[in-house]
């Protein structure tokens, strides 16, 4: 019974990213100045919570060896859609709920189809697609307004028995929904068979193109989770391009960072959650040191560059050199 | 049928065909709207204007040739832009070696983008959008996050917005120049030969006695410099440079690359077709503002217009 190691070893990226995050939260709980309490944990989890949707969006993704550049503009877009229509009564509410997350899954299953079915590449597939998810977020929020039931908002914002934080309930809720389910099923073993080895798991007879095809459509439900998030902390619906771009540029760093492969068939949604929260709270390490924030940007980007150079250690191990090529 | 043509047009790639058509297409659409649109002086100034998008496409161009892409785009065009404008505050010397000064910045991180890619392996797409966050983060260090307030020497302005050759303008000139240094590279070099079996497998590159990683790197420095050279053109074209100026070309220059038929897992694709793609979509940009559409509306019919073009001719060939 050696199964732990064969685990252990599937898992490791997932438990690097876990123990990443440990330890920047503790140093950042350390030395704030309000120390571990539960309104620190909630800011920071609120925070990290968007990012970690996203981040699990885009893994998604990532593990059928695909990218997907559209899961910030899907946010963006679910966002404003969200600001006009969930509100109202709690019918009327919950109604509007499902519409968002379907219009997510829509957007996702679109990336899907293009690139599945339209053989086309997904870098550019979901560069365009994105372009056009922002167009009609541009279309439905020119500027930025409207309102969501603040009655939920707060509810999904806020402590559960005064102590959870009641986001990362959700996240919890979304991972038993959506990817435990899916990554235990049929398809999301193709999806993962498929990112490691499409001819052999094609050879194998896994269902690849509708395990892939559920994997961009859950990953656009996953984003419009994170659209809806966002619109439960800011009350608003905004099209801000830059921020549609950064949330995507930060998911493809959190999932990097939790330990899922760039080239597919490794990793978990568990590792990107970790990643994302690790991201944000390095970012926010500036804050309790001090530091001028204009000097955030460029400490991201050095830990980003850090962090990914030494996902290289690996090749010192590596005997053959052809196995630098993939 | 296609035995008949003559040679010239059956070497032709499909892709570069299906764009040049576009280009007539757009430019018969855009006539019927307002019959300026055929005028000289207009679309003079479309080529003008696509001089800055074509070079920063031809650095794309080789790095997605190698089958790798370059997300750094946007801060190497702010950074070349914002060192030039800094260097010339450091009076006449300062000014002299603006432009040089600038392209070396590029370069530099072109050469972190390359020793990521080619020695460390790291997956090109997430190494150059960390190179991007550094330069970003240095750019915003630098400036304090104001817009800087150095200006383009007169050289910078004089290439962007001058002509030499009466009529025509400085930076269709360099984006000539560039072009056809970039077609020589490619077709007449060892180096170009070698960018293309890369493209192709970089295993079997490597194994025919191939230095891949000395092309990679310096392939990935080029186009840095290139894209920093088109940030001080743009920053000449406005007198100076700005904090988010790049931003506005990363995408068309990955789409007008692609347009133009270079696959973009690499190893095929030719300069022609970049040259088609970049007037395209300079064309689509110029006709959408024209007609006065709104930038949502803009924003869907580019991702639109790439979708079908590319579901066209871009496909990859049906498995197995």
């Amino acid at each position: 019974m050696k199964d732990w190691r064969y685990w252990l070893s599937a898992q490791q990226g997932t438990l690097t990213a876990v123990a990443i995050f440990v330890v920047m939260f503790v140093i950042y709980t350390a030395n704030h100045p309000a120390g571990f309490t539960a309104n620190v944990v909630q800011t920071a989890a609120n925070k990290g919570v968007l990012l970690a949707f996203v981040a699990m969006a885009q893994t998604l993704v990532v593990i059928t060896a695909g990218i997907d550049l559209s899961v910030g503009m899907i946010l963006l877009l679910t966002n404003c859609l969200a600001s006009w229509i969930v509100i109202g009564t709690p019918l009327e509410t919950a109604m509007g709920v499902i519409a968002v997350l379907l219009v997510g899954a829509l957007c996702g299953a679109i990336n899907g189809a293009i690139v599945i079915y339209g053989r086309l590449q997904p870098i550019v597939t979901t560069i365009a697609t994105g372009a056009v998810y922002f167009g009609i977020a541009l279309l439905l929020r020119p500027f930025p307004g409207g309102s969501v039931n603040e009655d939920l908002a707060d509810a999904l914002t806020g402590r559960l028995f005064g102590v959870i934080p009641s986001s990362l309930v959700a996240l919890a809720g979304v991972v038993l929904v959506v990817w435990i389910p899916y990554s235990r099923s049929v398809y999301g073993r193709a999806a993962y068979a498929a990112g490691s080895s499409e001819t052999a798991a094609y050879m194998s007879g896994m269902p690849i193109r509708r395990g892939k095809f559920l994997s961009y459509t859950l990953g656009g439900l996953i984003a419009a989770v994170g659209g809806l998030f966002l619109t439960f902390f800011t009350y608003t619906g905004d099209a801000a391009l830059a921020s549609g771009n950064a949330y995507t540029l930060f998911s493809i760093a959190a999932v990097v960072l939790g330990g899922v492969s760039l080239f597919g068939g490794k990793g978990s949604a568990i590792g990107a959650i970790f990643g994302a929260l690790a991201f944000r709270t390095i970012g926010d390490l500036l804050f309790v040191f001090d530091f001028d924030p204009i000097w955030q940007p460029l400490f991201q980007g050095l830990i980003l560059l850090v962090a990914v150079s030494l996902g290289a250690i690996g090749l010192v191990r590596v005997r053959n050199r052809l196995e630098w090529f993939l | 049928m296609t035995e008949r043509m003559p040679s010239f047009v059956r070497r032709l790639d499909r892709a570069v065909v299906i764009a040049f058509a576009c280009i007539v297409l757009l430019l018969i659409l855009g006539s019927l709207y307002s019959s300026s649109f055929l005028s000289p002086e207009y679309l003079l100034q479309q080529l003008k204007v696509a001089s800055f998008l074509g070079v920063i496409a031809t650095g794309m161009m080789l790095v997605i040739l190698l089958g790798q892409i370059d997300l750094s785009v946007p801060w190497a065009v702010s950074t070349g832009a914002m060192m030039a404008c800094a260097a010339a505050a450091y009076g006449d010397v300062g000014a002299a070696f603006a432009i040089p000064f600038g392209i070396l910045c590029g370069v530099a991180i072109g050469v972190v983008n390359g020793l990521g890619v080619a020695y460390l392996r790291i997956p090109s797409m997430i190494m150059t959008l960390a190179t991007n966050a550094v330069a970003q983060g240095a750019m915003v260090v630098y400036t304090g996050g104001f817009s800087p307030q150095d200006s383009a020497t007169g050289a910078m302005r004089f290439l962007a917005t001058g002509s030499i050759i009466p009529g025509i303008p400085n930076v269709v000139i360099i984006w000539a120049l560039v072009g056809a240094g970039m077609v020589f590279v490619l077709t007449r070099t060892s180096f170009g030969r070698c960018v293309y079996g890369i493209g192709n497998r970089e295993r079997a590159a490597y194994l025919s006695g191939i230095n891949t990683r000395r092309i990679v790197m310096i392939a990935f420095a080029v186009a840095g410099g290139l894209s920093a050279l088109g940030g001080i053109l743009l920053a000449g074209y406005a007198s100076k440079a700005a904090q988010s100026m790049g931003d506005a070309y990363l995408l068309p220059a990955i789409a007008a690359v692609v347009l133009g038929g270079t696959s973009i897992i690499g190893g095929r694709g030719s300069y022609l077709g970049t040259i088609a793609g970049v007037i395209l979509i300079t064309l689509l940009q110029s006709i959408l503002s024209v007609m006065q559409m709104p930038e949502a509306g803009r924003q869907i019919i580019y991702g639109l217009v790439i979708i079908v073009m590319l579901l066209l001719y871009g496909r990859t060939a049906a498995e197995r």
